[in-house]
């Protein structure tokens, strides 16, 4: 891998174990800022832990993860807490939406907990809402969502912050392919406007070729990336 | 018989099919119709003018298409195309016929990578670059397919989207067994 001048994110013989599966194995890569992302890989290949590493998540047992140059492994759980809550924004594949809050309440609680003022919250989420498409369903509940509204909800909530990076784990996966492709765009257009960083875990093909790179992982290690002749 | 030219995935396309049906709509030149062609299958490959005109050709002589004019203007001479009624006929028997199922294209990477696998070379290396190559060709036809807002337009480039994908997963499985099978060799 050619080695970037001065990466956002890096991962550097990352290794991760649950039981006794070990799922990363020295994986290395290094994301540049504005970047969008794709890992890719077979099944149990590491990928969502690779993701949670990256965003602080999780903590590796060997090997070192750094944030604009800061080691995010050795920082203890509020600090990374703190650092998830303020730069990282999290999309996962079913939206995890809490359901006793209402659409706008779900995007609004990320400020919320950063004790921002309940009616500045509220507004900056009515706004992500409209920005999405879904402002007229900020009163409704995640259980009366469609999955595509659900997760633009997921993306409102994720985006409200301003985050410099966003991880998203499969956030088409449980979305038919039109509805997945115009979720996607959506998440993309609004990350690259900031010029936000996108890190995306996927097993589609069409997900990965929206990213400007696709990282393969198997067997917990990346795939050199291959030479076209 | 049909001239068949191939999309992305080589699957088979009746040019004068799509030709008649271009022409059943207006008559045009074959400069239109090349243009035509190419916006309404913007995942296949262009077509050359010299397949508009030997396809155009063989319309009229089966009689399918006839020449309704030749336009003199200021520069060189413009031939017109009609469809026929008995093209209109071979056109709407064609639409309601169903297509054999096959067989594909990919048959190219089928046998480079059994041959790869027969002589000892790295198939897994060409399974890799091979996928870097169609993801490649994916990303344009995404990046085109976010710029489309024609419906028909978007279900030409899904269907070339669609069959890179099918491509793709068969060479992550070959990679996949190629793999399993080292571990167990090995």
């Amino acid at each position: 891998m050619t080695a970037l001048a001065n990466p956002l994110l890096t991962a550097r013989a990352v290794e991760k174990s649950f039981a006794r599966t070990q799922a990363l194995r020295g994986a290395t890569l290094e994301i540049a800022d504005g970047e969008v992302v794709a890992i890719t890989g077979p099944s149990g290949a590491g990928k969502s832990t690779l993701l949670h590493c990256l965003a602080g998540i999780l903590r590796p047992e060997a090997g070192a993860v750094t944030y604009h140059g800061r080691r995010l492994d050795e920082l203890d759980e509020d600090s990374r807490a703190r650092l998830r809550r303020r730069e990282f924004g999290l999309v996962l594949q079913f939206g995890q939406l809490v359901p006793e809050l209402t659409a706008e309440q779900n995007v609004a609680l990320p400020l919320l907990l950063e004790r921002y003022g309940r009616s500045e919250s509220r507004t900056a989420a009515r706004t992500w809402l409209d920005r999405l498409g879904v402002g007229s369903l900020a009163g409704t509940l995640p259980g009366e969502l469609s999955g595509g509204e659900a997760q633009r909800v997921a993306i409102a909530r994720a985006l409200v912050t301003g985050p410099r990076v966003i991880f998203a784990d499969e956030p088409t996966g449980s979305l038919d392919t039109v509805t997945g492709e115009r979720v996607l765009e959506i998440l993309l257009a609004a990350a690259r406007a900031r010029s936000a960083t996108v890190v995306l875990v996927t097993h589609d093909n069409r997900v990965a070729a929206h990213a400007d790179r696709e990282v393969v992982l198997i067997d917990g290690r990346i795939e050199p990336m291959p030479v076209i002749a | 018989m049909t001239q068949c030219m191939y999309l992305v995935n080589s699957s088979p396309v009746s040019v004068s099919h799509a030709v008649l049906g271009i022409l059943v709509r207006l008559p045009a030149h074959g400069y239109d119709l090349k243009w035509e062609h190419d916006g309404r299958f913007p995942g296949s490959r262009p077509m050359a003018f010299g397949q508009v005109y030997s396809t155009l050709a063989r319309l009229v002589r089966d009689g399918y298409v006839q020449v309704a004019e030749v336009v003199h203007g200021g520069g060189p001479e413009k031939t017109v195309y009609a469809i026929t009624d008995s093209g209109r006929r071979y056109l709407a028997e064609w639409l309601g016929q169903t297509e054999p199922a096959g067989p594909y294209a990919a048959d190219e990477l089928v046998r480079k990578t059994i041959t790869a696998l027969h002589v000892g070379a790295d198939a897994g290396g060409y399974l890799r670059r091979q996928r870097a190559a169609h993801l490649g060709r994916m990303r344009e036809l995404v990046a085109a397919q976010a710029e489309q807002r024609e419906p028909a337009a978007q279900i030409a480039l899904d269907h070339a989207i669609a069959h890179l994908d099918a491509d793709l997963r068969w060479l992550e499985t070959a990679a996949a067994r190629i793999a399993d099978a080292g571990k167990v060799d090995g």
